[in-house]
């Protein structure tokens, strides 16, 4: 009874887009559903930072190492406000990474992907960097608070790193035969994991009916996806680089892109832990972890000794 | 033995340094550390003991290669033959880099990584502080500059010294361990030659002597802090003036350098 009504006060405030805050009630699902996607989100923003920290010490130029650097720390800020923003549904950062280390949380799949030349730290910025936007503005109107806000700050900086892989790929792809090729060929990887990012069509998506009821998903996987193919595609012709897909033509009756399949067994593949570094990255992100380990509890412990001296003085 | 590589006077073989010649040495010095400390310090990126770790020691990595790309450029527009930054970091060899045999120990665990920062750290801050005052334009101004990033620096390792010091028994063994085996590494720092003697004379870099007093101050109220005991100055490695290097350099720049060395022809 009790929880009828709340639920019935809980659903006009998403309807009137009064957004729900932390010490609101809230439908255990609803709860669920953000811990598990804030959380995977920010996992996905810390795995992240390996396929393109595996470039920095080869950057070409000390202007890029720094442009590189400097958007990999941006990755790791958008992890750190992404936890608080999970922890505020009452979980802590070390549950999170623990259900990340033991596989019960995911991140997003395209990370499982190498970065094998220069070019792909142009493709990763302009694709992955410029599909995480098009979903992350959509979710600046989620109808969770401090996902919400955590959205506005994050996009803004994702929007410089789209343009800064742009601006790599564009220039590898007007440069020598041998950067042109390379441009291609990351395109030519790339291209097809981004498009899948946004997730399976919506008729396979299981998900979905709550989470559009409650707002916490503003638009479609296959809505969102047709965003980013259209916005993409003039992009790649300005430089003369060739999408890796015949399907692919403008379509006046609909206004958008037509494209073709996906390789959907090759996604459902990866996501269940069959890509080609998906055991690297976890790997990586444990390793780090457990290094880390004598450290934190050094911190911990001098700041304990610390806190004992006081009380006694 | 090999001959000095071809920068350190200029090309001016049998002729006696000029003062330009001992600056643009002087900035490769300087240039090569910082750029070197931030290969490393980059290194840490994603492997951080915690995310906001990681965030604090790859900014430490922003700030180095700000300071390199400084004075790497100024060595080019000195000698005057078009060389860029990147000319200077991606296409010279092992004997012809001059960063401190300090800055370029790998990282190890974070304790060695902390130690060998915060023993570095200690020295850029007084020789920075000092530098304030050179006579050259560009020097000075590149240290005021230089000492505020650098005074966050050895604020962040000294407060690591003392946290790994006063921390668990492993943490205080693994950072005295730390600092005992980069200690041979310190008395480069210190080293100075024919460059020194020219600048210092013209009132632009300042005796690495007085800098050596102040580090003894700093690195000894430190250690204290940290209950750390300070090591005893045993044999200690020298080279780096002369462009004589750990093997462990040939490696980095290797790595560093593949791109531009792969492909001169391109532009990134
Ligand atoms: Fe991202
Ligand atoms: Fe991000
Ligand atoms: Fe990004």
């Amino acid at each position: 009874m009790e929880d009828a009504k709340k639920l019935k006060e809980f659903q006009a405030k998403i309807d009137a887009e009064i957004k729900i805050e932390p010490k609101d009630w809230m439908p255990e699902d609803y709860r669920k559903h953000l811990q598990r996607q804030i959380s995977q989100h920010a996992h996905s923003e810390v795995i992240g930072m390996q396929p393109e920290g595996n470039w920095i010490s080869r950057a070409p130029s000390l202007r890029a190492k720094v442009v590189l650097l400097a958007k990999i720390q941006d990755e790791a800020g958008h992890g750190q406000y992404l936890y608080s923003a999970a922890e505020t549904l009452g979980k802590s950062r070390d549950e999170y990474i623990e259900e990340l280390q033991t596989e019960k949380a995911k991140y997003s799949s395209i990370f499982n992907y190498p970065t094998l030349t220069w070019a792909d730290m142009g493709a990763v910025g302009w694709l992955v960097d410029g599909a995480a936007i098009v979903n992350q503005v959509s979710l600046q109107r989620t109808s969770y608070g401090p996902y919400a806000r955590a959205m506005v700050r994050i996009c803004k900086e994702e929007s410089f790193h789209q343009r800064q892989g742009y601006e790599i790929i564009a220039h590898m792809a007007q440069g020598t035969p041998e950067q042109k090729a390379m441009a291609q060929d990351a395109l030519n990887r790339f291209w097809w994991p981004s498009i899948m990012m946004f997730g399976p069509h919506d008729s396979d998506s299981p998900n979905t009916g709550n989470a559009t009821k409650w707002k916490i998903k503003r638009e479609t996987n296959d809505e969102l996806r047709q965003k980013f193919i259209d916005k993409t595609v003039g992009q790649a012709e300005i430089i003369g680089l060739t999408i890796p897909d015949p399907d692919l033509k403008w379509n006046e009756a609909r206004g958008h892109y037509d494209f073709g399949k996906m390789d959907w067994d090759e996604f459902w593949n990866v996501v269940k832990g069959n890509g080609p570094c998906n055991k690297q990255r976890l790997d990586h992100h444990k390793k780090a972890h457990a290094e880390g380990k004598w450290v934190r509890e050094a911190a911990l412990t001098y700041a304990h000794k610390e806190k004992q001296k006081q009380l006694v003085a | 033995m090999l001959e000095t590589p071809p920068l350190a006077n200029g090309g001016r073989e049998g002729l006696k340094m000029t003062t330009k010649d001992a600056l643009i040495k002087y900035c490769l010095r300087l240039g090569d550390t910082s750029l070197i400390l931030g290969q490393r310090m980059a290194e840490w990126c994603s492997n951080g003991p915690t995310l906001e770790e990681d965030i604090a020691l790859t900014n430490l990595s922003l700030d180095f290669f700000g300071q390199a790309r400084t004075m790497l450029s100024y060595a080019g527009e000195l000698e005057g033959k078009g060389k860029s930054e990147d000319d200077f970091a991606f296409k010279r060899n092992e004997r012809e880099f001059y960063n401190t045999l300090l800055s370029e120990r790998p990282n190890g665990h974070f304790g060695d990584t902390i130690a060998r920062n915060f023993l570095h750290d200690a020295f850029l801050y007084h020789l920075y502080s000092a530098l304030r005052n050179s006579k050259d334009e560009i020097i000075a101004a590149h240290s005021a500059k230089s000492i505020k990033e650098v005074t966050y620096h050895l604020r962040h390792s000294s407060e690591w010294m003392v946290r790994l010091g006063g921390g668990t028994e492993e943490s205080h063994q693994k950072i005295q361990d730390s600092i005992n085996d980069l200690w041979m590494f310190t008395g480069d720092l210190f080293a100075m030659n024919e460059v020194d003697e020219i600048l210092i004379k013209e009132g632009i870099a300042v005796n690495l002597k007085d800098i050596k007093k102040n580090w003894d101050n700093t690195v000894n109220e430190v250690l204290h802090r940290a209950t750390l005991q300070r090591p005893e100055d045993a044999y200690m490695q020298s080279g780096s003036l002369e462009g004589r290097h750990a093997e462990c350099l040939g490696h980095l720049l290797a790595e560093m350098q593949f791109l531009p060395r792969a492909y001169p022809e391109a532009t990134w």
